[in-house]
């Protein structure tokens, strides 16, 4: 397969949660079409609401859309794909009953790993997101930022091609965030994934993302991509750069609009936001 | 953390001091007011008594008889309740149709058919054993509903994109998220089936401890009916201690 091959395609996906005419009928998703190269970093970007959540579900077969489909390494998508496609949920989708190394064992029991690797291939993931010291401490003993680092460190140990990340850091507080994302772009500049990164911070998708897709707000469609040019690792210094704040305020142009008929979308309807 | 155990030992010493004081007033009351022996004998007087009911043996039977009842009970109620319970949790609609039923039955007295249960049943231990099974069964179904019924959805979801079987999911998932409650519901269940059964033995029955305190009573055996109702209390703070460590060993595995 050449580098270039589309890791990922999305066709046409309309999606719409309950029945036209039903009260809590909600259009989430219209024609939406998208490609993701091998081992690109792919941001979505949109208002809340506008469906980048249920596309990332859909994408990693955890939905079925009403309409289209998606193809992930040429197979076309009809249920989970553990083996291809590893996920890093908002928050707390750590058990919490379990301690951090058994939640990265488990991830990986669920997956089929052979009883005598999953030891070393944990420990392994946890060494990356730098959590090696936090191995038997439970979810509810950790602060939030280490918490998405064992989701993270879980979802690594998977070693799937595709990493599908909803949101992984939108609970934290900016400063968190800031370092988890340079760690994060550094990791990642390693491992060479193919990923789709949900957010809605604006500097966050510019500083991960080697293209960000921006969405249109509800019924979401893609409404421009813009790309990175910037290579992985991104360095700390990139944040301040001329080139990264035309970016950043190219994608708050585009976005500005859109965020405005969300909210009065919202305030209008009574906020039924779907997952 | 010492001063957590400072205060911990002096809310144990308030504890033992209003037994002691309870027991005191108990004394003083029946030597020195001048009530009723009839009514309320000498705790010095149950204390001899309760020594020569456990030192002759002769509660053993009627503890069998109770304890007995209790098992066959408590058998009936969790093993229905489990399994009824995780049944409907598997659907939202059964969910929604009866689990408000069974937490409006719940709140009746069910204690009010033991008349029936006797007719049903006979005075023996088969209606002591359904009245307890029939009580203890609803705490049991309820909280297994709500154990298995009300997982956290993204925890089911996370499990499955990794590739989760059913299989792995009720082990590592379901079943570790659900079993707080449920062992809750498994102590209220015993408990409920203990008091309701020492209960109905008190109120028609041919043997057992409630109706050995009754016996006691109608013949006016004051010292000893107090000695078997000390016993009683006993085995019933044995039984729940043993049982809610139990329960708390659960939740920490």
């Amino acid at each position: 397969m050449a580098a270039s091959e589309a890791a990922i395609k999305v066709r046409g996906v309309f999606h719409r949660f309950g029945e036209e005419g039903d009260q809590r009928f909600v259009r989430a998703l219209a024609d939406t079409s998208l490609e993701v190269a091998e081992g690109e970093l792919l941001c979505l970007i949109g208002p809340s609401g506008c469906g980048k959540s249920t596309l990332l579900n859909i994408i990693g077969g955890l939905m079925e859309p009403s309409a289209g489909g998606v193809e992930v390494r040429g197979q076309s998508v009809r249920g989970p794909l553990p083996r291809d496609i590893a996920f890093v949920f908002q928050e707390n989708s750590l058990f919490p009953w379990n301690t951090v190394v058994e939640n990265i064992e488990l991830g990986m029991t669920f997956q089929g790993v052979a009883k005598s690797e999953r030891a070393a291939r944990a420990a392994e993931a946890l060494e990356a997101v730098g959590l090696k010291e936090f191995a038997h401490h439970y979810p509810a003993q950790l602060s939030g930022g280490m918490r998405q680092r064992a989701a993270l460190a879980r979802a690594l140990s998977l070693k799937t091609p595709i990493l599908l990340m909803d949101e992984p850091f939108g609970a934290l507080d900016e400063q968190t965030r800031m370092i988890l994302g340079e760690d994060l772009s550094v990791l990642l500049a390693r491992t060479r994934k193919t990923i789709v990164f949900v957010t809605h911070s604006l500097g966050e998708a510019v500083f991960l993302a080697d293209r960000v897709a921006v969405f249109s707000a509800r019924p979401g469609s893609i409404k421009q991509v813009i790309a990175v040019d910037e290579p992985h690792p991104r360095r700390p210094e990139f944040v301040t750069s001329a080139k990264f704040t035309s970016l950043r305020n190219q994608l708050y142009g585009l976005l500005h609009d859109e965020i405005r008929k969300a909210v009065h979308q919202s305030t209008a309807l009574g906020a039924s936001r779907p997952v | 953390m010492q001063r957590h155990d400072r205060g911990t030992a002096v809310s144990r010493l308030i504890q033992a001091g209003f037994l002691v004081g309870l027991v005191l007033i108990w004394y003083l009351a029946a030597t020195r007011w001048g009530v009723n022996r009839l009514l309320l004998p000498n705790p010095v007087a149950v204390y001899s008594d309760l020594l020569d009911i456990l030192l002759s043996g002769e509660f053993v039977e009627d503890l069998q008889t109770t304890l007995g009842e209790l098992a066959a009970a408590f058998a009936i109620s969790a093993t229905g309740g489990l399994a009824l319970g995780y049944l409907i949790s598997r659907s939202r609609y059964w969910i929604d149709v009866l689990e408000p039923l069974f937490a409006a039955v719940y709140a009746i007295p069910i204690i009010l058919f033991l008349p029936l249960f006797v007719l049903f049943f006979g005075l023996g231990p088969a209606s002591k054993i359904a009245l307890g099974a029939t009580i203890s069964f609803f705490p049991i179904v309820i909280n297994t509903i709500a154990g298995f019924g009300h997982v956290d959805r993204l925890l089911v979801t996370a499990a499955r994109s990794m590739g989760a079987s059913d299989y792995h999911l009720f082990r590592y998932v379901l079943l570790p998220a659900a079993s707080p409650v449920i062992l809750t519901g498994l102590r209220m269940g015993f408990t409920t089936a203990l008091l309701s059964i020492i209960g109905s033995e008190t109120l028609a029955s041919l043997a057992g401890l409630g109706h050995r305190i009754v016996h006691l009573a109608e013949a006016m055996e004051m010292a000893r009916m107090f000695a078997y109702i000390v016993f009683v209390i006993a085995i019933a703070v044995t039984l729940n201690a043993i049982v809610s460590a139990l329960e708390a060993r659960g939740k920490r595995n």
